[in-house]
């Protein structure tokens, strides 16, 4: 679980073009949207995209997206349960 | 219809990795790589607007000529009273061929919405109006090369009509490595500035 | 200033294959929405798709030879009919909307197939054009727009008058880029409905002859005011206050010297995502037209990008020609939180200034107001 939240932290940095923002500066319960790392819909709709394209999850709905998205640990939690690859 | 004076108030090019602003070099970044000359110039402006970082090459080769233009222009915001009349000759077709790679193959087909939404040109003017807070006439043109005659005609129809006092008005090609930003300000005319008429358009663009 | 008429119309959309046969399928309650099978990878999707068959058609009655793309023959069948009406002079402006043009040679041709300019420059030659093309790449803004731009140029004394044509294409590129957007509907869109889910897209092109002249004795539609505003808040997302788009409404009416209660049609944008739709409804209210009747036309071609304001603003003028309203297909039960006064029921009202509007990627938004002059 714990690398699995680092490798996700290294994506969401290079995914989402995350300039002058490191691994060691993302907590696990940081939120990603709103005052954390100061998110959009677009980057959200970039992180849908990252759940199919690396993890086999397909996300259609985006308010499912919501809560999922709401920080690192949660997205790991998820994706430790749905992955398909 | 009464004929107002107006002047180009300053120019600005940006191309092989230098920012000149009234003929004078006023940025010169390492040669041959865009992204990084973009990177330099952002920090060695001590800008402060991480978004950057996720425009494409084409918006920001807008944001950093606009940057250079309007840095020093103060105003209240939001503003209606600087205009923007962009244009370009390949569009947005450097991001469309990026989008089109995501979609050509059945196994790698993960188009990017981060991707697509700069696959209209007039994003990059979009770009500059949120960042300036600019709530203002727009328009983003097509032409082969930069048309002055339409230029002028759109600028002075703008000023004239009283729908914003200046307009910035530019060219912003970025194609595959290949690019040229040259855009200069309409502003109402000043003793001893260069008027605004096709002919000086054209003399500035060719310096 | 000198006054601006648009003085003829046309168009080829997914309803009809001329003007006169999509007034025809739009009175009928006809859609021109269907399913379709496939686009690129994307399977079984509602989308306004022009059947190749329809073009051809049309395509081989106008007799020209060369090499034209699809999109191009569109565009060619659009303004044929503006061309035969009025020649244009030595001075005549052309003046293109689009998006993507031609789009889906990108895969096949490279950059090259699909410059914007090679492909106006076709057209322009084509019909004689001695002037420099205009092209508006302005996102869905881009087919009202060019009628600004228009407006303007015969306004500054460029030109006397200016053939607008604007259309883009249903294809791939974009269908996948919605998609991944996840703005698109499952069943034909329902703007303003409380249903809505999200986008049809749909293909069309359409086309307008702008003059300083009108001829005695024919009904013209004069451009009174219009504006571009742009929200300078997000590039995808519209601005929840709807500010850009009541700035340019206000700014067309400002110009107009008339004010809200004048309209008597607002033909609106209405894409049917969440977020436009209630955008517009906030932006009309404020602007006050709230009781005036209401319609997206997006029902029935589906979101037609650049060429969707010039195609809307077509079926418009012929709204007002025959005093009839068009109902907003699709429409049930209110989704927007501000009161509109869709129009549900075809109806006879004398139609005199209508307003167009259109709101696209980028923030931009575009207000056009038109009255028809006997």
């Amino acid at each position: 679980m714990e690398d699995l939240k680092i490798e996700l932290k290294g994506k969401i940095i290079e995914v989402l073009n995350l300039e002058d923002i490191t691994i060691e500066d993302i907590q696990d319960n940081d939120p990603l949207f709103g005052d954390g790392l100061g998110l959009d819909s677009i980057d959200a709709l970039e992180l849908i995209v990252l759940m199919d394209k690396d993890y086999g999850i397909k996300l259609s709905d985006p308010k499912e997206g919501r809560s999922i998205f709401q920080s690192v640990e949660t997205m790991a939690t998820y994706i430790a349960a749905n992955r398909t690859k | 219809m009464e004929q107002h004076k107006y002047s180009i108030s300053k120019w600005c090019t940006v191309s092989d990795e230098t920012v000149s602003r009234l003929d004078q070099v006023v940025f010169e970044g390492e040669k041959g790589d865009f992204a990084a000359f973009a990177k330099a110039y952002y920090k060695a402006n001590e800008i402060d607007y991480p978004k950057f970082f996720k425009m494409d090459a084409l918006s920001k080769l807008a944001f950093i000529g606009s940057e250079c233009l309007l840095m020093d222009e103060e105003f209240e915001k939001p503003s209606s009273d600087i205009a923007l009349l962009f244009s370009n000759a390949s569009s947005s077709l450097d991001t469309d061929l990026k989008h089109c790679e995501s979609i050509v193959e059945k196994e790698s087909f993960y188009p990017s919405p981060a991707v697509f939404v700069y696959t209209l040109a007039n994003i990059c003017l979009a770009e500059v109006s949120i960042k300036h807070k600019l709530q203002s006439e727009n328009t983003f043109f097509v032409s082969p090369r930069f048309d002055i005659d339409l230029m002028y005609a759109q600028a002075s129809y703008i000023l004239e009509t009283n729908r914003a006092k200046q307009v910035l008005c530019a060219w912003v090609e970025y194609l595959e490595g290949t690019y040229q930003f040259f855009g200069y300000m309409v502003s109402p005319y000043k003793q001893g500035e260069v008027e605004h008429t096709r002919e000086n358009i054209k003399n500035i663009y060719k310096r | 200033m000198k006054k601006v008429y648009i003085t003829s119309t046309s168009c080829l959309s997914s309803v009809g294959a001329d003007k006169h046969l999509t007034w025809q399928g739009i009175q009928e309650g006809q859609s021109g929405i269907k399913k379709v099978r496939q686009l690129g990878f994307i399977e079984d999707i509602y989308a306004g798709q022009i059947a190749d068959e329809v073009i051809d058609t049309q395509w081989n009655k106008l007799n020209i030879s060369g090499v034209f793309t699809r999109l191009e023959k569109m565009l060619i069948i659009a303004l044929k009919p503006l061309i035969d009406q009025n020649k244009p002079t030595d001075t005549s402006q052309l003046i293109l909307a689009t998006t993507k043009g031609n789009i889906n040679d990108l895969a096949n041709t490279g950059a090259k197939g699909a410059n914007i300019n090679d492909m106006i420059q076709r057209i322009a030659d084509l019909f004689g054009f001695k002037t420099t093309p205009i092209v508006v790449c302005n996102a869905c803004v881009s087919g009202i727009l060019a009628v600004s731009v228009g407006k303007r140029m015969i306004q500054m004394g460029v030109c006397e008058d200016a053939y607008v044509i604007a259309g883009d294409e249903l294809t791939p590129f974009v269908v996948s880029g919605f998609n991944s957007f996840q703005a698109m509907s499952d069943e034909p869109c329902k703007p303003f409905d409380a249903n809505r889910k999200g986008v049809t897209l749909g293909e069309a092109t359409a086309a307008v002859h702008l003059s300083a002249n009108r001829l005695e004795g024919d009904t013209v539609f004069e451009v009174i005011g219009e504006a571009s505003i742009a929200d300078a808040n997000h590039i995808s997302g519209p601005s929840r206050t709807g500010e850009g788009l009541y700035q340019s409404i206000q700014g067309a009416l400002r110009e107009s010297g008339i004010t809200a209660e004048q309209i008597d049609l607002v033909s609106a944008h209405g894409t049917a995502t969440n977020y436009n739709d209630e955008m517009e409804s906030i932006a009309f209210d404020r602007c006050e037209l709230a009781s005036v009747p209401t319609h997206s036309l997006k029902g029935y071609f589906g979101h037609t990008l650049g060429a969707a304001g010039l195609l809307e603003l077509v079926v418009v003028i012929e709204s007002m020609l025959h005093n009839q309203l068009v109902v907003s297909k699709g429409y049930e039960v209110s989704g927007v939180s501000r009161p509109l006064n869709i129009i549900t029921t075809p109806s006879e009202l004398s139609l005199n200034i209508a307003l167009k509007t259109a709101s696209g990627f980028g923030g931009s938004n575009t207000a056009l107001l038109i009255a028809k002059r006997n």
